[in-house]
């Protein structure tokens, strides 16, 4: 082994359109989704908590669908249109459902909080859940370690306009 | 004057947190940055026969692997490396020290490189040859070899005879398996480097100032040289207490480089950190037919390292709870080839009251007695370890409150007679304990003439709320309105506060508070006491309040000088203030917080799948500063009992010391739908004595007792007593 050296693969121009501006990466082929966001255009609010997605802190929407970008190339997405938390804010004023997050508690060290808010915002896009219980379902993707989870439902509930 | 202490105030990151600006330790840029990736040993003992670099160096964009046999200088005593919280006993782990191998997962070099996947990649070229040595790492396997290393409590009575001629006695094991903490956020460290050796760190970790003593010691650095800061944590439930690997490599790459080093430790090399060390308690009841208690005996077996005696309270607590003339607590240690266990959530009573607390539901099945009869038959009024009253203690209201809204009274108590159509129902009930502690901590004010102040405080948020309690209590005790008061927390340079941990930081950050805006005040009356015609002139400082920005006569608000006119007048922008929390010493009460669990679980007994449908938790702690967060601390604590009893533990392959499920889909921890309805109810307690504001602390209070209670509604669903947990489906079905 101690003779071969180790060439890092060719870099490939990827474009992306991350909260709805153009951006253009020049990236390693086995760069995720994920760490082009944070690694490579310093949008942290997305989180990694696993990098296996096991627990979907690293939730964003790739052309409006839910997806754990740790799971996901970057290269595999080019050309998509990515939401993250950073984007779902407009001119100043909060998401309903960050703005619902906020109310109902929905959080405690806030590193789950932005994969639950684009989950949700996914969720809410998909029209699926109808319930609470379907809301319980449908979101066991995202796990919060402080034990949120009564007030995420109640957040998301409010956000549906649904009780 | 209480505008915003006791409401449900909103948290004052919140919009931080919601919008994904909020940043973690391994999110803070830096120029140059590199990056560090850990290489573990992958036995659990021995040492390095042979560590072989060249094929990782020579990966382009790699700078430098860091081993124990090329690294810079690290300290040589265990004074240095024992951070605040380390246990007493023992010589702490010192990463990359030596060629020793202590437990597997034990990092063993650090691979520095221009960017994470580059680093990442090279870990894998680095060869590692090992001399190994035989090891062991199972508690039951060992148990014999189990033995007391601090003196036990004193024995009250001669318990093991009364339990042997009690008219009724229950007596059993109850295995608590090791649990991970898994907080989400990845242990990380950024080490920015300043130049000149200088260093500022952004860390993971529950107590900056902890960091920053252990990281001055570790590498010989003046206390000017490095700062710690860590404004938001996300999650860490005991396991950022301690200083952790990532932060001594991180440290010692960017002093080795000279550059900026972020090291993020992967999930699965979380599990090389500390745990909930697995135990054995051993409880033994002993009662008079009539139901009350002569004998309670309480002992654990837990694990801990061959190289640190890591031991908390797991049995003392029936001194607490339960009266009985005759008492012998005693806590073993197993000392294995592993990592140190440390604090995880309630830590020692988690799990030692989850086995007093079965105990107590077997009894009182034994019994033929309603369990909260037998609790309230044997209700103690006072500490019996130290015979004193407590500060306050409305346990019974929480039995009453508790069970009034969980619908006890409708329980039929023979077992497997509930059912919900094919279900099973059980409904299960304990009690919850833990102490109120309080801790020296120091707050600065600047408080400014147009009326915005500034409290600033090492102190850590870990999710837990502190932001918000200490801008509540500062509001309050400013008479600002809660806009005006910014929060500056979890950097080293800012007045001293010890780790965040052991449920102290709300009480003892919320007097600092007051100390701090108390003097204040003082300098404002001297300057307005001072001013032409003065309404204010004569006031004694008890006599005067702040309150809507200004300094007022308590007993006439009307008769007030504005904090703008006061300062105008003195000639000056701002009043800052610091100053350290205080607290009458009191050796007449003990200090602690109380809860009754009511859990219902169905069951599915076919498929033996168990759903917790409901918890009322009843928590009495004292005034809550903050009904919403406070509410939300008690709903995590019970998230996390559901977990012990259903979900969690880390599973080791003996054979060769490793675990097996070092992940968080092969880990089970409570997921939303596992999650139902949790009904949270706050006791009125009002405490004249613990402090001022009678105020306890909530972060622990909330799991203790929960398992317990899920188990024992299991039994009352199932008839099943399952004593060893996690209750999965198997023991159920077997």
């Amino acid at each position: 082994m101690a003779d071969v050296t180790h060439e890092i693969a060719e870099r490939i121009p990827i474009n992306l359109v991350v909260n709805g501006v153009r951006r253009t990466l020049d990236l390693v082929p086995w760069t995720t989704l994920l760490d082009a966001l944070r690694d490579h255009l310093a949008l942290t609010g997305t989180k990694k908590g696993c990098d296996h997605g096991q627990c979907g802190a690293c939730t964003v929407l790739v052309d409006g669908r839910r997806v754990n970008s740790c799971l996901t190339l970057a290269i595999m997405k080019d050309g998509a249109e990515i939401t993250t938390v950073e984007g779902l804010a407009s001119d100043g004023t909060l998401h309903p459902l960050q703005q619902a997050f906020i109310d109902h508690d929905a959080f405690q060290c806030g590193y789950c909080t932005s994969g639950q808010i684009c989950s949700a915002a996914g969720l809410l896009a998909e029209g699926r859940a109808a319930d609470a219980d379907e809301i319980r379902e449908l979101m066991s993707g995202n796990l919060c370690r402080c034990g949120a989870y009564p007030n995420i439902v109640a957040a998301i509930q409010q956000a549906m306009g649904r009780p | 004057m209480n505008a915003y202490v006791g409401t449900p105030t909103s948290r004052v990151d919140g919009r931080a947190k919601v919008t994904g600006t909020a940043k973690y330790a391994g999110e803070f840029p830096a120029d140059g940055l590199v990056h560090g990736f850990v290489v573990e040993a992958t036995i659990p003992c021995g040492r390095i026969a042979r560590l072989d670099t060249s094929a990782a160096l020579n990966v382009n964009g790699v700078l430098d692997v860091l081993t124990h046999a090329n690294r810079p200088p690290l300290a040589d005593n265990d004074e240095a490396w024992k951070d605040e919280v380390a246990p007493e006993k023992g010589s702490p782990f010192r990463p990359l020290y030596d060629d020793t191998i202590k437990f597997n997962g034990q990092p063993i070099a650090l691979v520095v490189a221009e960017d994470w996947e580059t680093a990442k990649f090279a870990a894998t070229l680095v060869r590692v040859e090992y001399e190994p040595s035989g090891f062991a790492t199972d508690l039951e396997g060992e148990r014999g070899s189990a033995a007391e290393t601090d003196e036990p409590p004193k024995p009250r009575g001669d318990a093991a005879a009364a339990l042997a001629r009690a008219a009724v006695r229950h007596e059993a094991d109850y295995v608590i398996p090791t649990e991970h903490h898994n907080p989400m956020e990845l242990f990380a460290t950024t080490a920015v480097w300043d130049g000149g050796g200088k260093l500022t760190v952004y860390d993971k970790t529950q107590g900056v100032q902890n960091v920053h003593k252990f990281l001055c010691g570790v590498f010989d650095k003046k206390p000017s040289d490095i700062r710690v800061i860590s404004p938001y944590v996300g999650g860490a439930f005991g396991s950022g207490l301690r200083p952790q690997h990532q932060v001594v490599l991180a440290t010692l790459a960017a002093l080795a480089l000279k550059r900026s080093v972020r090291v993020v430790l992967t999930r699965q090399q979380m599990y090389g950190l500390g745990y909930r060390p697995m135990t054995i308690e051993r409880v033994g009841l002993g009662a008079k037919s009539d139901g009350t208690l002569e004998a309670v005996t309480h002992e654990a077996i837990a694990v801990t390292s061959r190289y640190e005696d890591f031991a908390r309270n797991d049995t003392g607590w029936a001194e607490q709870l339960y009266s009985s003339p005759n008492s012998r607590f005693s806590h073993k240690l197993v000392h294995l080839d592993v990592s140190t266990p440390c604090d995880m959530r309630a830590p020692g009573a988690a799990s030692g009251v989850c086995a007093l607390e079965c105990a107590m539901d077997e009894l009182a099945v034994a019994l033929k007695i309603d369990p909260i009869d037998l609790r309230l038959n044997c209700y103690s009024d006072r500490d019996q370890s130290e015979n004193l009253p407590y500060t306050s203690k409305q346990l019974r209201e929480c039995y009453a409150r508790g069970a009034e809204a969980f619908g006890w009274s409708r329980r039929n108590p023979a077992p497997r007679s509930m059912h919900d159509g094919n279900e099973l129902v059980g409904w299960g009930m304990a009690t919850g304990v833990w102490e109120a502690l309080q801790m020296p901590v120091a707050v600065r004010i600047v408080l400014t003439s147009n009326g915005h102040a500034e409290v600033s405080c090492a102190a850590s948020d870990i999710g837990t709320g502190t932001y918000t309690i200490v801008a509540q209590v500062a509001a309050d005790a400013l008479g600002l309105p809660i806009e005006n008061i910014s929060v500056r927390l979890a950097d080293s340079t800012l007045p001293q506060a010890p780790v965040e941990g052991g449920s102290w930081m709300a009480a003892s950050s919320a007097h600092a508070v007051l100390a701090a805006a108390e003097d204040v005040r003082k300098e404002l009356l001297s300057l307005a006491g001072k001013m032409p015609g003065s309404p204010l002139a004569d006031a004694e400082l008890a006599d005067t309040v702040l309150i809507d920005g200004s300094i007022a006569r308590a007993a006439d608000n009307s008769r007030a000088v504005s904090i703008a006119d006061a300062m105008r007048h003195g000639n000056i922008e701002r009043i800052a203030k610091e100053k350290v929390n205080q607290f009458d010493e009191d050796k007449k009460h003990a200090r602690n917080t109380h809860s009754a669990v009511f859990a219902e679980v169905k069951i599915d007994e076919q498929l033996g799948v168990i759903r917790v449908t409901r918890i009322v938790s009843a928590v009495a702690a004292g005034r809550i500063l903050n009904t919403k967060t406070g509410r939300s601390q008690i709903m995590g604590g019970v998230v996390w009992g559901i977990g012990m009893a259903l979900h969690e533990e880390t599973v080791m392959d003996h054979r060769f010391g490793r675990i097996m499920n070092a992940n968080i889909a092969e880990y089970h921890i409570p997921v939303n739908a596992d999650v139902h309805d949790i009904d949270v109810i706050f006791v009125d307690e009002p405490d004249a004595h613990i402090n001022k504001l009678g105020v306890k602390g909530l972060g622990e209070i909330g799991i203790v007792g929960v398992p317990a209670a899920i188990a024992n509604a299991v039994y009352h669903a199932t008839g099943k007593r399952i004593r060893r947990f996690p209750i999965t489906l198997d023991k159920l079905l077997g």
